[in-house]
């Protein structure tokens, strides 16, 4: 991880509040891995705010980003204008972990949690893995990189009100779906608890988001249990993708 | 003696600028962006007897020019600490505060004493105002009895200079420090944060899951500045002096304030390499205003 300067390259409102940005730095691109974050200070703001890399263009030393609008920050953010710069530490975090011997994957995504995924997504794939997408919104306006997970592989959409894909959640899907080896999955804590909930007995890994300080594990500030003793996990540090079974939701 | 350095009680400090308690952990963190050597000390994050898991989550806010938090004191407790994290500062040439919390006298005596055994850390940080954990020491912050009971207890079980920081969430800070002056501190540090709190629109509930946190970051420097303007003239002892520094400049007003050193907090946060710069620019920026010393700075701004 390094403090590093991000360059503008493009943003462009791609569903209702949410907003993909391009950002060129060579070596965030070539050292970012799937599941990874970025810091960002945000002008006028005393905190940074992590936001999970989507994809990874190493021939045009772009990563994508994706954030929802959800306050002050993520709103500014929105109003950087093409060729501006921004200031990030990164690439922050642990990834995913993937697993060689798994041939099927199953990956769960809600809302803004979608992100990491698709880069994940990606890197399965050249990696011949077959892959199955649960792709959870509010309603049909908030719906975005359908046709990106589509070309992934077999895509499930689901939104809360009806209005797009099948009504409901994303575990209401899950068990449709044909086995599996392992699953990955990123969104509201709720969801997440629903799916590990749901997968009990799957083998799996989720990435959870959390109100950070620092991002660098000295704050403190985005711990999350993994038991009733005392024991702890930092989200940004240690995280943000945890297995299933390491940590309580 | 080169212009940045600074001789306080136990601390012979290459330069003023040091990391604030709770908002560097135990260094290993920063230690990944730049060299710890280059700082003046390390201000460790809170000590307690056992180990504490800390508040729920949310634990921090943005608010404006500033920050909530209310970590709780999350720490693996005195003994884990010296084993494990000051073991990993002795490899350093940068003095080491230990900050110290409890919720009793008896805990308070059991961490001070425990840093006795150690040889790396050069003083303690009295923590008698964290106002994030409801038996955290606040009651013997912002009662001049029991502050200056806490730090005579203290100093008795310790072999270390005592600093002791002070809380701002009081209604006669200078009442305090004459307290605690008076009970045989070594030094003050102040401030702490002050109490405050939000609340989430769309939940309609306060954010921070301990509902109140403390305020932090360059809104409460005005606050520090008046309240080390008005307490350096009434005790003797050092202060080190913290509250909302992001610059070489808000340096340079702590020390015309009063202070005698100083400490970073929130802007660790917003740049991981703030105090390195800060150090490096504190040289100019003594020259630009008139100034060829730190020590020569040091209450200059106090009308009399």
């Amino acid at each position: 991880m390094k403090k590093e300067e991000l360059i503008v390259k493009n943003s462009t409102e791609i569903a209702l509040e949410t907003y993909e940005m391009v950002l060129e730095n060579s070596f965030i691109s070539m050292t970012a891995k799937p599941g990874q974050f970025l810091h960002l200070l945000i002008h006028g703001h005393t905190l940074r705010r992590p936001i999970s890399i989507a994809s990874v263009d190493r021939d045009k030393n772009t990563v994508t980003i994706l954030f929802k609008i959800n306050g002050s920050g993520t709103k500014h953010l929105a109003d950087y204008q093409i060729g501006s710069v921004i200031n990030a530490l990164g690439p922050a975090g642990n990834g995913f972990t993937l697993e060689p011997e798994s041939s099927t994957i199953l990956l769960i995504g809600g809302g803004i949690g979608v992100p990491p995924l698709y880069n994940l997504g990606k890197k399965l794939v050249d990696n011949q893995k077959k892959i199955i997408s649960i792709l959870g919104f509010q309603t049909k306006d908030y719906v975005f990189y359908e046709q990106e997970f589509k070309q992934l592989g077999e895509t499930h959409i689901v939104t809360n009100d009806g209005s797009y894909g099948s009504q409901g959640f994303v575990t209401d899907v899950i068990g449709s779906i044909a086995d599996f080896d392992t699953y990955y999955s990123c969104g509201p804590l709720p969801m997440l608890r629903a799916v590990s909930k749901e997968l009990v007995h799957k083998n799996g890994y989720i990435s959870l988001e959390e109100r950070m300080g620092c991002g660098v594990g000295a704050c403190f500030a985005c711990v999350i249990p993994t038991d009733h003793n005392g024991g702890y996990r930092k989200i940004c540090k240690d995280g943000p993708v945890f297995h299933h079974q390491e940590v309580n939701l | 003696m080169n212009s940045l350095q600074v001789e306080l009680p136990g601390l012979n400090l290459k330069n003023p600028v040091m990391p604030a308690s709770g908002c560097f952990g135990f260094g290993r963190e920063y230690s990944e962006f730049y060299d710890l050597n280059k700082l003046g000390a390390i201000i460790m994050k809170a000590a307690t007897g056992e180990a504490r898991f800390g508040n729920h989550t949310p634990r921090v806010a943005e608010t404006a020019s500033g920050m909530l938090n209310a970590i709780g004191l999350q720490n693996p407790g005195v003994e884990s600490i010296i084993e494990h994290e000051v073991s990993f500062l002795r490899d350093y040439q940068t003095p080491v505060i230990a900050n110290i919390a409890g919720s009793s006298l008896e805990e308070y005596e059991h961490v001070a004493h425990s840093f006795n055994e150690t040889d790396h850390v050069a003083a303690l940080e009295l923590n008698i105002s964290c106002p994030n954990v409801k038996e955290g020491g606040i009651q013997f912050g912002t009662d001049p009895v029991m502050a200056a009971r806490v730090t005579d207890r203290v100093k008795q079980a310790s072999n270390l200079p005592v600093y002791v920081k002070l809380s701002p969430n009081v209604s006669d800070i200078t009442a305090m420090a004459k307290a605690v002056e008076s009970a045989g501190a070594d030094g003050l540090s102040m401030i702490n944060t002050l109490t405050g709190m939000q609340i989430h629109l769309p939940s309609r509930k306060p954010l921070l899951a301990n509902k109140t946190g403390g305020l932090s970051g360059p809104a409460i420097k005005p606050v520090a500045i008046r309240m080390i303007y008005e307490v350096r003239q009434h005790v003797s002892i050092p202060i080190i002096g913290m509250g909302g520094i992001t610059t070489a400049e808000d340096v340079l007003e702590f020390l015309l304030a009063g202070a005698n050193a100083v400490a970073i907090g929130t802007a660790n946060f917003q740049n991981p390499f703030v105090c390195p710069e800060i150090i490096d620019a504190l040289p100019e920026t003594l020259k630009r205003y008139g100034f060829s010393s730190v020590q020569e700075v040091v209450g200059k701004g106090i009308l009399t």
